[in-house]
């Protein structure tokens, strides 16, 4: 007998059982190997790993549209490669937004995978950081539609040793097709000063992306002689902000600057701040810009008080290209993009681009093709991948809440903004 | 000055909240010396449901005593629901597990709060026009503005107590009332307070435990449901993990009051909401919970029963 009870003749047995299983995987295994690899028509595999778990996956449906639509458009076909997509959730429901080990599963499943050749995604910066040097590793290369933690791809703006901690290997691998938060805090600062803001309050969720353009924009603001009058970190999680929202009212500011994100609360602040009879208007960036923002703050409270600066173009902005891929978007889904629809597509007609060009799913090659992609006139206009792979062109828009829904306000020209607030650049 | 008392109110009324769910929490203890995890989540659920059931009514309209008619009947109707949730949740996940180990019932409850966020999550994910249709389910959901922010003080005072903040002093003030004449003018509170004493004594006087411990779980989760119209209406957002942190706040107050002491949980309250509102404004909103809990470790160090607890003695 054994010490849990079985006689040792079953356990041999099983021994034997489990020396056979192996055995046979191991002679398939080198079976597979033996056969001629690369023959025969090729395949590769494009998968998205976002947020489509918790109220982010609103806006995560149009990008995984948009995503759809460019891959129906190139006839799941790159060049002589058949395509196919999976779409992936790196939430979970324990957290209602992304989740640190989901997203670190995702990564690694789509590296022990050869047949994929580009990760599309992640939708939040702290994801990024976590799947970026998972993938370095396992040279496959991705593009984020929305990402835009400056870190993540620039020395000068990031913490100490970013953005090499994402890329072990000394490889690009992680490429964006928005522009960074530095570009867009400095450019609010910007657009508050152009529309006669003088003193502003400060908050930020405590995140990497809404402190780290929380924090730009209050850099910038005080280039441009904004007062700020106070900044002050929030529990995005908290259930109500009545208490700060008194301490704000009695500094009477013009403007409230939240770098925070509809998932950390931008809603219930926009709410506290109407209840607590704050005057001053609300600025968000692009991690607010979703239909929930305006469902959770009660449009009556929004309206005409809240703007939102975006890294990209809204669908109604878009010209030519662009417009085109809105009709094609409202014909195929019989819905209208979000802002983030035409990311997607963007995104995935530089990863077909890339897949084309390396003609497979091989990483090496289709990494390097994908740093020489370059769109002439397409959907957001011509542009290029730089050396450090974001996106080259930074068309920033403002738009504002009114009659319950976001209206585009105008363009915002990010490099006027850098000229004058050298933070970004 | 000014700053100062508006923060007392607003202290004030977001402890008064606390103290709602901090009782179901705190009588529980008391007679079971169980912490059930699941109340907070219970709030939550209740909230849910309250907005549900002002979905369906005709709200829309109404006059100022009509809608506070109305508020009344949905607080009412939510306390049932609350009540008989928290009563089936003893009747069949708690008791059988009762006389199982002693860890088992703290397991059951903390496996009792995942479902009932789950069942909040699957709640909110139904398309009810009320949720706003094609909404994600674990999306904020809006409440029902039905009182106003209008400044019942003069203006010049500069100092803001909202319609709103009446109305959680007045519901939650009533409730308290309520609860104390139940557990202090009642043959049901007589015997609650029985069994909090010496159970096995109670039980030997002829007092029916099971029922007693059955009607404390309802009353504990009926003010649970009191607490989940109140916030609704007061936040203005509901969402299916909020009452993990308003049950972590309302156990801590009970805990700083003096966990199975029902004035220790409204003082416990009182003084949490106070600590929030004040730290937010003098220290900074990022060290709240650092202030916080600070205080409780010095409570709980100074006076291990809390503010009102009373130490029991070991029988040897």
């Amino acid at each position: 007998m054994t010490l849990d009870g079985h006689p040792v003749s079953h356990n041999l047995r099983n021994a034997a059982s489990t020396g056979l299983r192996y055995a046979a995987c191991l002679l398939v295994a080198a079976l597979w190997a033996c056969t001629p690899q690369g023959s025969g028509p090729q395949e590769a595999r494009i998968v998205s790993s976002l947020v489509r778990t918790g109220s982010a996956n609103a806006q995560t449906g149009h990008i995984v549209r948009g995503i759809r639509l460019a891959l129906a458009q190139a006839q799941w076909r790159a060049g002589d490669v058949a395509l196919s997509y999976e779409d992936w959730d790196d939430a979970s429901t324990k957290k209602g937004d992304w989740d640190p080990e989901v997203e670190a599963a995702n990564a690694a499943r789509a590296v022990a995978d050869r047949r994929v050749a580009i990760y599309i995604g992640p939708y939040n910066s702290g994801a990024a950081k976590i799947s970026a040097p998972i993938l370095n590793r396992g040279g496959l290369a991705s593009i984020s539609p929305v990402v835009t933690y400056p870190g993540l791809t620039r020395e000068e703006v990031g913490e100490l040793h970013e953005p090499r901690v994402y890329r072990p290997t000394g490889e690009i691998t992680f490429f964006r097709v928005v522009p960074t938060d530095d570009i867009q805090g400095a450019v609010g600062a910007r657009w508050m000063r152009a529309m006669g803001g003088r003193s502003v309050y400060v908050l930020d969720d405590l995140q990497l992306y809404g402190r780290g353009v929380a924090e730009v924009f209050s850099a910038s603001a005080k280039a441009l002689g904004l007062k700020v009058v106070g900044h002050d970190s929030v529990d995005g999680r908290a259930q109500e902000y009545r208490s700060l929202m008194a301490k704000i009212r009695e500094q009477d500011p013009d403007w409230i600057y939240y770098g925070g994100t509809t998932q950390t609360n931008a809603g219930q602040i926009i709410k506290d701040a109407a209840a607590a009879g704050v005057r001053a208007k609300i600025m968000l960036p692009d991690g607010c810009f979703e239909e929930a923002l305006i469902d959770a703050a009660g449009a009556h409270h929004a309206n005409e008080r809240v703007y939102l600066t975006f890294g990209g173009v809204p669908p109604e902005a878009l010209t030519g290209p662009g417009a085109e891929f809105v009709r094609a978007y409202e014909a195929a889904y019989h819905t209208r993009p979000d802002v983030y629809g035409v990311y997607g597509f963007v995104a995935t007609q530089a990863a077909i681009a890339a897949i084309a060009q390396a003609g497979g799913p091989q990483r090496q090659r289709v990494r390097q093709a994908l740093a020489q992609v370059r769109q002439e006139d397409g959907p957001l206009g011509s542009w290029h991948f730089d050396a450090q792979g974001d996106i080259s062109r930074s068309t920033l828009s403002g738009n504002m809440i009114r009659d319950g829904r976001f209206v585009f306000l105008t363009l915002l020209d990010a490099q006027a903004d850098a000229e004058a607030t050298p933070l970004g650049e | 000055v000014q700053a100062l008392l508006q923060q007392l109110i607003i202290g004030l009324v977001n402890g008064m909240v606390f103290a709602l769910i901090a009782l179901g929490y705190t009588m529980v203890y008391g007679i079971l010396e169980l912490i059930n995890f699941a109340h907070g989540d219970l709030f939550a659920l209740s909230a849910f449901f309250a907005l549900t059931l002002l979905g369906f009514l005709p709200w829309a309209g109404l006059d100022g005593p009509q809608t506070a008619l109305l508020i009344a009947g949905v607080i009412g109707a939510t306390a049932v629901f609350g009540g008989a949730t928290n009563w089936a949740l003893n009747r069949y996940v708690f008791e059988p597990v009762r006389t199982k180990h002693r860890m088992a019932p703290m397991v059951t409850a903390i496996g009792a709060s995942l479902v009932l966020q789950n069942v909040a999550l699957l709640w909110g994910g139904l398309p009810l026009q009320v949720f706003g249709m094609g909404h994600a389910a674990a999306a904020p959901k809006a409440f029902f503005e039905l009182v106003p922010h209008t400044n019942v003080l003069p203006e010049g005072w500069g100092v803001v107590l909202g319609a709103r903040d009446v109305m959680v002093l007045g519901v939650s003030l009533t409730a308290l009332a309520l609860v104390w004449l139940i557990v202090h003018r009642t043959s049901f509170g007589r015997a609650m307070r029985a069994i909090a004493q010496d159970p096995i004594a109670a039980q030997l006087m002829g007092i029916n435990t099971r029922g007693i411990i059955g009607l404390t779980f309802a009353l504990g989760g009926a003010l649970a449901g009191v607490a989940a119209v109140t916030y609704g209406l007061y936040i203005g957002t509901i969402h299916y993990q909020m009452g993990y942190q308003n049950g972590l706040y309302a156990f801590v107050a009970a805990v700083l009051g003096g966990i199975g002491s029902i004035g220790g949980a409204v003082v416990g309250a009182i003084v949490l909401g106070l600590v929030r509102a004040l730290s937010d404004q003098y220290v900074g909103v990022r060290w709240q919970p650092a202030v916080l809990f600070s205080l409780l470790i010095v409570v709980m160090a100074l006076w291990p029963t809390g503010l009102l607890g009373r130490g029991r003695r070991e029988k040897v």
